[in-house]
Formats: structure tokens, sequence, C-alpha cells
């Protein structure tokens, strides 16, 4: 790890003051998980760590007119263990169970969750998020196994988040502060598809903060699913995160999306209008399941995970309609 | 080497409350005492303890918060010290393995668990394991074996010993409502 200046302030204003222009100017610190892996691999090697942790405006989960606040230093943990977000948003409570290892859920932020660096091998031994080495596309001709099955490229990472496809369906907004204001993103554009190893994976500047998520009160049913290949800390080799809105016994309304299958949560209007109009049962959530692959195009080594991403749009829809295997 | 290269560079005006990057001293309370220390921002807690405070329970093993071997507690919750900056932890309760393995000369009844069921091999994870299952158990007081498992999905063991580590944690659960180290 490079050396770095160190502050802690302990309000936001102060936090953003420190921040700079570029991102090799100064960092922010909250849980740490990923962050300080990053300094250690010299992915990332800021001049200046901004621990926002003692920023008590950046805290607590709260209900509001516009429904449920989740600040950004809200645990892991606390998202999984809060029951205004189980009774309404059981899609993030089961995304939050999905980090299974008691210690990154009492260290890791919701808000650190979302601005996560991608997991790519890649990625990580520095050779940025569209590794190139020697004229190879290295991931194009290298070990593909858990990268990306939807997109049209350059890039082939997954987005790293957990709650990223739940907030995708629940229509959540995330809000920025930055030195001059604030201003709010809607959770499907905050991630993006970079086009260069030059340009971030979100929608996030470095003299910004994330500082809250707001996700809108709803009656719609919803429910994540995610497959990992063992039961303790792993990440998920694909996840589903679905949204209907019901009238009577029929789906009125679908959104679903893909985690881990793309560069951003990834939106299947295929699979939400395969199950629109119809009941939940195990026959049409298998058709949506297979709707929302059908356009995958999976690399070398990874065309397992098009069946596992279809089994967890199946089982997703299932589980947020209560219909039993 | 050019003399200009010797000379201090004209400093950028440093904003109030920004530390380092040399050696800055702090106090960390350990297992109940504080320790003054000088530390690098980007010295690590574990680095700290093993390095600097002599505490050499927690281990270092990946050294980037996936296996577990080095946990401690903070403030009563289980987290990675490999994965703190010892400089972020000042103000906090930090419990290691020593602050609670051995208490008036007897073993914690996790630990005689782990002695009872022969739960490690090379025992390198152990002194992790023991302190996630006792913040496990502080929380969780009656598991099921389940639990148990679920519990400490956040400690990895390679030489594959996870059967009798949730055994132990079981007995643990009885002994310790037991009264004998509540």
């Amino acid at each position: 790890m490079q050396p770095f200046e160190y502050a802690s302030p302990k309000t936001l204003k102060e936090a953003l003051a420190l921040l700079g222009g570029g991102w090799s100017d100064a960092a922010v610190l909250a849980g740490g998980t990923d962050l300080i892996s990053l300094m250690k691999d010299e992915v990332m090697s800021p001049k200046r760590v901004v621990n926002i942790k003692e920023i008590a405006e950046l805290k607590g989960i709260s209900k509001t007119a516009a429904g449920i606040r989740i600040g950004a230093l809200a645990t892991v943990d606390e998202v999984l263990s809060n029951p205004l977000i189980r009774a309404s948003f059981p899609a993030l409570t089961e995304a939050a169970r999905g980090v299974a290892s008691p210690q990154i859920r009492n260290m890791g932020t919701f808000g650190g969750d979302l601005c996560q660096r991608p997991r790519c091998w890649y990625f990580r031994a520095g050779f940025g998020l569209i590794p190139r080495h020697e004229g190879k596309d290295l991931v194009a001709e290298g070990d593909n196994r858990y990268h990306a099955i939807f997109g049209n490229g350059p890039a082939r990472f997954v987005s790293a988040s957990s709650f990223g496809p739940a907030l995708v369906a629940l229509g959540a907004k995330i809000k920025l502060a930055s030195p001059s204001g604030t201003r709010e993103v809607d959770a499907e554009k905050f991630f993006l598809a970079p086009s260069s190893s030059d340009v971030r994976e979100v929608d996030l500047k470095p003299n910004e903060i994330l500082t809250e998520v707001i996700v809108p009160a709803t009656a719609a049913k919803n429910a994540t699913y995610e497959v990992r290949q063992k039961d303790a800390l792993d990440w998920p080799l694909a996840t589903a995160s679905v949204a209907l809105t019901m009238k009577g016994s029929t789906v009125a309304s679908a959104r679903v999306v893909l985690g881990h299958v793309a560069p951003t949560p990834w939106v299947s209007a295929e699979a939400a209008k395969a199950i629109e109009g119809k009941a939940v049962t195990a026959e049409t959530a298998e058709a949506a399941g297979k709707a929302a692959v059908a356009a995958a195009r999976p690399l070398s080594m990874n065309a397992y995970k098009v069946q596992i991403a279809a089994a967890a749009v199946k089982r997703a829809l299932m589980a947020a309609a209560g219909v039993k295997a | 080497m050019a003399p200009a290269l010797l000379e201090q560079p004209a400093q950028a005006q440093t904003p109030a409350g920004v530390l380092g990057p040399g050696a800055v001293p702090v106090t960390l309370t350990i297992n109940g005492k504080p320790m003054k220390v000088s530390v690098e921002p980007r010295e690590t807690l574990l680095d700290v303890l093993r390095n600097k405070l002599d505490l050499t329970g927690a281990k270092r093993v990946c050294d980037r918060g996936t296996c577990g071997a080095c946990s401690v507690l903070v403030n009563g919750k289980v987290m990675y010290a490999c994965t703190i900056l010892a400089i972020d932890a000042q103000g906090k309760q930090i419990t290691t393995v020593e602050g609670f393995a051995l208490s008036g000369g007897r073993p914690h009844p996790v630990v005689q668990a782990f002695v009872n069921h022969d739960a490690q091999q090379c025992g390198y994870c152990t002194p992790g394991f023991v302190v996630a299952a006792k913040a496990f158990l502080d929380s969780n007081p009656n598991p099921t074996y389940e639990q148990v498992k679920d519990g400490l999905g956040g400690n990895l063991c390679r030489c594959g010993t996870y059967i009798g580590i949730r055994q132990a944690v079981l007995e643990a659960a009885k002994t310790m409502k037991g009264g004998s180290n509540a």
C-alpha cells in the first residue's frame, strides 16, 4: 500500500472540501472492505483517504414521505435486520443475506456496495476495466468464467453490487453530494458500462459522495434470488431481483433485473413481458426465466451462467409471488 | 543526486484535520487497555496488533477480508482486522482472542469446546474462528446447527475441520448457558 494522508471529518461539508478533482487526489473510505484491498493491490493509490464513518448525517435507515431512506453508511447488517425494509422490500433483505459473511455485513456499507469496483481479476491485477495486454483482449482470450453473458462490450466485467439489481427493480433514487450541491440519479442510470478503462462504471465524480438512497413506497411484491457456488462468503454467479405489481393473482406489470451477468444490473424487458398478464406459476416463471436469457451471449468459459441466470429469474418470481416450488 | 531533489519542496497548505502520510501517534483501546502507538495512516489494525503490540492471536492469511483468520471484535462486532486502518480504530473497543481466551486461568467455554472436539488440524485459522464463534454466541445464545454454519460463514479452514468447529460451537452454547463463563 502506498502512503496517504488521512482525514476523518465530522460533517459532509468538511468531507466534500477534502476531495479533489481527480480520482488519484482522494478516495472516500467507509467500510473499507473494497477500498483497502484496492489500495493494497495498488489498483488505487490515492494521495488522501477521507474517512466518512464519523458523519452522522450519512447514517441510519428511516421512513420518509417518499418511502424509505437508507443512509450511505447503513451497514449491510443494518439493512438485513431492519424491519421496515423486511416488511416492504424483501428484495433488499435477501440481497443483504446474500453477503454471507458476518464480518463483511458488520463492516460493509450500503453506499459502499453501490460504489465498489468490479471484481474482474484482470481489473484487480491492474489491467483496467477493459483489460488488454500485448494486443490481446484478456477477457475474451483468457479465463472468463465469472464474466458477463450480456452486453455488447467492450466492457465484460460484471457489476459487483449486491443491492444494485433490487434498487433498479424498485425504482430507487440515489443521492449524490458535491461541493457545488446535490443531485439525484435513478438507480438504473447510476450503473454504467464504460467504453474505455478511463471511464468509471458508476455515475459518480471524484468530488462527489453518495449520501443516501430513497426506495419509493410501493405495493409491488418483490424478491431477490442469488445463486452462489457455496453457502458461505462467495460472489454470486447470478442473481435476479423482481418487483411485481399485481392485479388480483395476475401480474399487471413487472420489473425483472439480473445481477452479476453484465457490467450493470441487467434489466430484462423480455422476462417482464413474458410474465405480465399471467399468474405466477412454476411454468410461467420458468418461461420468463428462459425469455430473460434468450439474448445472452456467453464467452468461451461461462455458458454455464445462462442456465443459472434463468433459474434465478424463475425462483425470484416465485418467491415474490409466494408460489412454492 | 541533484541538490534540488534534496531540498524540501514547498508544502501545499494542508487542510485542518489532515494527518500523515508519516507516522501519527494514536491510542487504541485493546482488550480494555489504552495502548499508545505510532502508526502511518496506511497501516492496518492487524499489522499494528501483530508487529507493534505483540498481539499475534489474529493471523495474517489472505490479508484481503475474505478468510477470517484476522477476526477481532470492534465494539462487540466481529470484523476483519486486515481491512481496518489502525488510525480508524481509535475510540473503539477492540477485543482480540487474547482478551477473552483465558479468564482467571480457565479457558473460555468456546476455547474449551474447541479442545474437546479437536476442532482444528493445523490450527492457524483457529483464533479467528474462536473470535467469530464468541461474537456469534453473544448474539445467538441458543443456535441450531444451520445457524452456526451461517454464523461462521466469514471464516475459512483449509484443513476442512468445519464439522468439529460447528459441534464445538453448539457445545459452547450449552456450557455458556450453564453460567460457567457467561
